[in-house]
């Protein structure tokens, strides 16, 4: 009996561990996280399906990452000097920080959009605002490297930007400060009625994609907090919200909450492109910064530009109109068909969605609720379609998958939330962690949304990560919303704040990407294409060194004959032609950054010596197995000194 | 009993297996997709500048060499960063072995011997032709010793005259008129 027991035991123990290990499957491969593993595991090797550039916010910078991975490939150096590029720290990039403010070392980046033609991404540029000291920047996205920083005058908070229309005409600005225009001495409590809001509309040109501001439209003293541009029948129309509608200049937190309803301002551009072209509008004394990287010279220039053409809406019938939206609006966003408009009235509970077709019939009907400032204000019923009800609290933005659905933030609740347009009910809710601010939606401003995933970008994290002191990362969330629900299948870890993002397929950008650039077309002026023409000049207490790297030494490598006081620049040409064998150089003492120099590229640094002496200098990118030996000599004689100038490789000093 | 007692170690058994099969199947899969040959030597690249491998692989006058190499299965030490210095024997200079020993050496058994002998045509850095008359010997890839002599004022590496220099994107390839043969280990 015992026996039998013990046996009959055993075949439980076999028939429990079976059962144990096929419900261990089960759930391996139906509960969320076995799933979200696989959906978002990217072989080592193979490459993601998307690129997502995640603006740092604070940092000033732009990330490049993958989905579904969430890894991180390159933080691209926009509005912030980097150390590890040199970007703002050598000579040829400088110029790109410049403003009228004089060289400005940081800003705030935000908004990153994509460049598009007939609505849909076409993975050209990127454009991305710095909200602090007003500026938009574009990227090109064959090098990306910032190419291009142009500042907004008349401006201050550039946040409602960088969104650019269907076929890239503009990319659009708008102030979130009112400020006086122009500029003077006057009482900060005369706000109401003085200052105004600049809402700047900025060409690209279509060949090289130079950006200018073609006109600005001068607006009443409202806050403009987002934009987005129509399309399909909207296009030609942009849409910015307002708030602070009662134009205080103090404590908004309460003052600027008084109204029931702020607007949502539609601006007719092609209706004020038109009459700029016909000479309407008035150039106005300017000042600001054009700043532009040659790709022929590797420099920047920075100019600076003296006059603005601005415009008067008020001087074009039926250019611009206020929609009446509900509690401080912040998000305001279109859905891919141009027909809906979605106002995020910020303390509120509902969403607010105009329709574009019922603001058409409201204008031609004279369907107005009065005026602000001669601005025609639409009445509210004529040009609301629906309403999302008690969606959840403090909605922020909303993005769309082109399938129907739309998918809004809720910032005080942590949540994103879909809904359906049309009927406007909530279809289903995700938590976030925490506090969500934007969302991004590949493809997610354009007509042709590439529906897959969306990125939550958040700006808590507390207990999510492991601590680290103080201050801990912020995330991003991946949500994948094939499904009918959906699914949170990855956090990861941001550079600075994760602001917005714009997300495009890997396959629009990647065949494009640069490999080096071509020595032979380096018309920088201090370049030297081989080693027999590097040398050292003087002049005066200014010393150029026209220098080369190659793996694995620079040329020359000794030099004698710098004194002590002398302004030594190096000029370095990088001559690899090869993919990814970049150089670094720094000097001992030099007050700057290293250098790190693409092949086929020539970067500057100076260095004043101020000691008496023999100073090394060596390659600080691992550029090869002789890495370690690539290195050089400087001699610092003391001002007195009349050794003259000499320079060496692989030979004794003549 | 004994019975009894069978089957229920079997079952323990197969309910093990069955737990741990997924994971090895999931491993012999990945193995067997890994045996593709991969590294830098297979990345598709043609605007660079041409690295030592594609020299050889482009040149009429190498075919012995490069098939040597595949054999070997060495081409990812000439495609690396380098920078790497090669010197590389024509097909002439194979040919004038003792005969039927590049067949020998390109049997699989012999990968080894092969790959000795190839690593002694590397040296690491970038010596163009007259800086190599600086040297005494140079340390090749192998970790054995090449001789350099003088004679001319042109650098003769280990009795092989330099016939052509190449400049690659990793280096430099020097054609030379004589396989180098690593001297007996000792």
């Amino acid at each position: 009996m015992k026996k039998i027991f013990k046996k009959s035991f055993l075949l439980l123990l076999s028939a429990a561990i079976f059962t144990a290990c096929s419900n261990g499957k089960k759930s391996d491969s139906g509960a969320l996280s076995g799933s979200a593993a696989e959906k978002v595991y990217v072989k080592p090797g193979d490459h993601d399906e998307f690129y997502a550039f995640i603006s740092g916010g604070f940092s000033g910078q732009l990330a490049v990452y993958g989905l579904p991975s969430g890894r991180l490939f390159k933080v691209i150096p926009v509005f912030s000097q980097d150390a590890e590029k040199a970007y703002g720290y050598n000579e040829e990039t400088k110029p790109m920080l410049n403003t009228s403010h004089g060289f400005v070392p940081w800003d705030d980046s935000h908004h990153p959009d994509i460049s598009q033609t007939a609505g849909e991404l076409d993975g050209r540029y990127l454009f991305i605002n710095g909200n602090n000291t007003p500026r938009i920047a574009k990227v090109d996205l064959t090098t990306f490297e910032t190419t291009e920083i142009i500042e907004v005058p008349n401006s201050a908070g550039n946040h409602s930007s960088s969104f650019v229309t269907e076929n890239t005409e503009y990319v659009v600005a708008g102030t979130r400060f009112s400020v006086p225009v122009p500029q003077r001495d006057m009482p900060i409590n005369e706000y109401k009625g003085n200052f105004k809001g600049a809402l700047s509309f900025i060409s690209v040109d279509p060949e090289d994609g130079e950006m200018d501001i073609k006109f600005q439209i001068i607006m009443p003293g409202f806050n403009y907090d987002l934009s987005h541009p129509g399309r399909g029948d909207s296009h030609g129309w942009f849409f910015f919200t307002t708030y602070n509608t009662e134009e205080a200049s103090t404590l908004l937190e309460v003052n600027a909450s008084q109204n029931d309803k702020d607007f949502i301002a539609a601006i007719n551009w092609k209706k004020v492109e038109a009459y700029v072209n016909g000479g309407g509008g008035k150039k106005m004394p300017a000042n600001y910064a054009h700043n532009v990287y040659s790709e022929e010279t590797h420099t920047a220039t920075s100019t600076m530009k003296k006059s603005v053409t601005v415009v008067d809406p008020r001087e074009i019938p039926g250019a611009v109109y206020l929609l009446p939206t509900p509690k401080s609006p912040h998000g305001c966003d279109v859905d891919p068909s141009g027909e809906y408009i979605v106002g995020s009235g910020k303390l509120s509970s509902n969403l607010t969605v105009h329709s574009f077709s019922n603001m058409i019939k409201a204008i031609d009907e004279e369907n107005f609720d009065g005026d602000a400032y001669g601005i025609p204000i639409l009445s509210f019923d004529a040009v609301n379609t629906g309403t999302v009800e008690q969606a959840g609290l403090g909605p922020l933005h909303t993005e769309f998958d082109g399938e129907g659905n739309a998918y809004t933030t809720f910032f005080i609740s942590s949540e994103v939330v879909k809904w359906k347009l049309g009927t406007w009910e909530v279809v289903d809710r995700k938590p976030t962690y925490y506090s969500v601010g934007h969302l991004m939606i590949p493809g997610g401003n354009s007509r042709k949304p590439f529906g897959k995933y969306v990125v939550a970008m958040n700006k808590i994290t507390k207990d999510r990560y492991l601590p680290t002191g103080p201050e801990v990362t912020q995330s991003a969330q991946l949500f994948d919303i094939s499904g009918d629900k959906m699914e949170l299948l990855l956090d990861f870890p941001t550079i600075g704040e994760p602001h917005y993002a714009a997300g495009i397929p890997a396959d629009l950008i990647a065949k494009n990407s640069k490999k080096f650039y071509a020595l032979e077309d380096n018309k920088h002026p201090y370049a030297v294409k081989n080693e027999a023409d590097t040398r050292v000049e003087r002049k005066g207490k200014d010393v150029h060194i026209y220098m080369t790297t190659i793996r694995s030494h620079f040329a020359p490598d000794n030099i004698e004959g710098i004194k002590v006081g002398d302004k030594v620049y190096f000029h370095v040409t990088n001559l690899e032609q090869d993919y990814d064998v970049p150089h670094g150089v720094s000097m001992i003492g030099a007050n700057t950054s290293e250098l790190l120099i693409m092949p086929g590229q020539t970067e500057t640094f100076t260095w004043e010596p101020k000691q008496v002496g023999v100073w090394p200098f060596y390659c600080t990118d691992f550029c090869s197995a002789l890495h370690q030996e690539m290195q050089g000599y400087v001699r610092v004689s003391p001002r007195s000194s009349t050794l003259p100038l000499s320079w060496s490789l692989g030979e004794d000093i003549e | 009993m004994k019975l009894l007692n069978f089957i229920a170690l079997f079952a323990i058994s197969y309910a093990i297996a069955s737990c741990t099969n997924s994971s090895t199947e999931s491993t012999s899969a990945e193995a067997s997709e890994e045996t593709e040959r991969t590294g830098q030597a297979f990345i598709k690249d043609e605007g660079s500048t041409p690295n030592c491998l594609q020299i050889a692989l482009g040149s009429p006058d190498h075919t012995t060499l490069v098939a040597a190499v595949q054999a070997a299965q060495v081409e990812n030490a000439l495609v690396n960063v380098g920078p790497l210095t090669v010197f590389a024997p024509t097909n002439a200079a194979f040919a004038a072995l003792p005969e039927g020993t590049v067949e020998n050496l390109l049997k699989p058994e012999n990968k080894g011997a092969l790959a000795d002998i190839l690593k002694y045509h590397v040296t690491p850095g970038n010596l163009k032709a007259d800086f190599l008359t600086k040297f005494k010997k140079i340390g090749q890839a192998n970790n054995q010793n090449v001789a350099i002599t003088v004679v001319d004022g042109k650098a003769v590496i280990g009795g092989a005259n330099i016939i052509a220099s190449v400049p690659a994107g990793n280096g430099i390839v020097h054609v030379i008129d004589a396989v180098l043969l690593p001297p007996p280990a000792e």
